[in-house]
């Protein structure tokens, strides 16, 4: 299936130029390993990002910072430790859950610790060093609406498998839903199989500014 | 408490970078349809990265350090950073140059753009102590690429120059919308308190100026469906 319902463009820009939470970022970038065509756009924008820099106002830098990165060269390097991914079965039907959200899991949707959420729904929240975002995964029975669906603030949905109808939309696996609490809707699974997604939610509080992110994550308040 | 400058240890900061170009594999680097032009900077400096990966050529790194060492610490210092940690994090980001520069292949994208990643994720690693989540090439549930045919692609540095050039097209105000985005990190709500603008109009706004940019790597950067 072809994914129809694409990333907006300024949330690619913003994943491009580093300035999303980490749960935007998860949600981004399951999207793009579905989505070779927001993977093109994607490159776009991180040209945008090497244009900027090129075109940066040159400052000083130390006299001797050649010398000290030549030096730090000549050393060996310290082996490059691959990032831990989440081991796969490789033989069998791809994966559900892409990377990097497998990584975050810890493994595929059957290694989920899912928590009940009436309706016989199913979540289970990813856990997050940056905490201006909540990410949960979703498993909403087939023909059930999505619970718990008051939001505050922007909510982005990625389904993973089965699909998710909403009004006339009918989204399946890669498809992205964005909405902001301008929106009213009332999402639910289509009939006859489960519907797995992940959606992020900005979180209740949500620190702005460098200095409170900085002493959120030292303080982890 | 660890103080931010403990970020920046090589060996933290070695094994937390993202393996965000693994999937242009060494050896890449040979010249291509989309090769650089001989006269530009992009094509000098793509010349360079070659001449390390081939034979760790210090005098072409030197001249690289010269032209981007300092564009790259002002990225690095308009996020507020002190001039310190800029330092640090810029010469790290060398460092990291030297050592991937066998994965540098001119014909996908800019020394800039490769460069830009590169400072981007140590900056996202190093100040925020975040991980930065990226998508794995190699991952079996990746869904590829449709086949192109190669020739119709054009990346690398003619993409660089038409959107160097479409860059200098833009208004005052667009550019001031990417250095907020791009250089001081701003979230869309963030920019939208700073410049007194709905948030609904910051957004459009961005995606004005980007199709606008966009429309100038048409050829190499097809449009989706």
């Amino acid at each position: 299936m072809t994914v129809r319902h694409h990333i907006a463009d300024e949330l690619l820009v913003a994943y491009e130029a580093g300035s999303l939470s980490e749960g935007e970022n998860i949600a981004v970038a399951t999207h793009l390993a579905l989505c070779p065509h927001c993977r093109v756009a994607a490159r776009a924008a991180t040209a945008v990002g090497g244009a900027m820099l090129e075109g940066a106002e040159p400052i000083p830098i130390r006299p001797d910072a050649l010398d000290r990165v030549l030096d730090r060269i000549a050393a060996p390097p310290v082996a490059d430790r691959p990032r831990q991914r989440a081991a796969v079965e490789t033989a069998g039907a791809p994966p559900i859950l892409p990377e990097p959200l497998r990584s975050y899991v810890g493994g595929d949707i059957d290694r989920v610790p899912w928590r009940r959420l009436g309706l016989k729904a199913r979540h289970y929240r990813i856990p997050l060093s940056d905490r201006t975002t909540v990410a949960r995964l979703l498993c909403i029975p087939a023909g059930q609406p999505v619970p718990m669906h008051g939001h505050r603030g922007l909510e982005l949905t990625v389904v993973l498998s089965g699909t998710l109808v909403d009004g006339h939309d009918r989204l399946g696996r890669g498809d992205v839903e964005q909405t902001d609490e301008s929106v009213e809707h009332q999402p639910r699974a289509g009939e006859g199989e489960d519907c797995i997604c992940l959606a992020v939610t900005d979180a209740p509080l949500r620190f702005k500014g460098l200095v409170a992110r900085l002493a959120q994550n030292f303080l982890r308040i | 408490m660890s103080s931010v400058a403990d970020a920046f240890l090589p060996s933290r900061t070695e094994s937390r970078l993202r393996p965000a170009f693994r999937r242009f594999p060494p050896g890449a680097v040979a010249v291509t349809s989309a090769s650089p032009e001989p006269g530009t900077i992009a094509g000098k400096m793509a010349g360079h990265l070659a001449a390390i990966a081939s034979s760790g050529d210090r005098a072409a790194f030197a001249e690289l350090f010269r032209y981007y060492a300092p564009r790259v610490k002002s990225y690095l210092q308009r996020l507020g950073g002190d001039p310190a940690t800029a330092e640090e994090v810029m010469q790290e980001a060398m460092v990291q140059v030297w050592r991937k520069a066998g994965l540098f292949d001119p014909a996908k994208s800019s020394p800039s753009t490769w460069i830009f990643a590169i400072a981007r994720n140590l900056r996202i690693d190093a100040l925020r102590r975040d991980r930065r989540p990226e998508y794995d090439p190699d991952d079996p549930a990746l869904v590829p690429e449709p086949d192109r045919p190669p020739d119709t692609v054009l990346e690398g540095q003619q993409a660089a120059a038409r959107l160097a050039e479409a860059m200098a097209g833009l208004t005052a105000a667009e550019r001031n919308l990417l250095t907020l985005t791009y250089y001081e990190e701003k979230s869309h709500s963030m920019i939208s308190a700073e410049l007194g603008l709905p948030l609904g109009t910051v957004k459009s706004r961005l995606r004005l100026t980007f199709a606008k940019l966009r429309g100038a790597l048409a050829e190499s950067f097809g449009d989706r469906p």
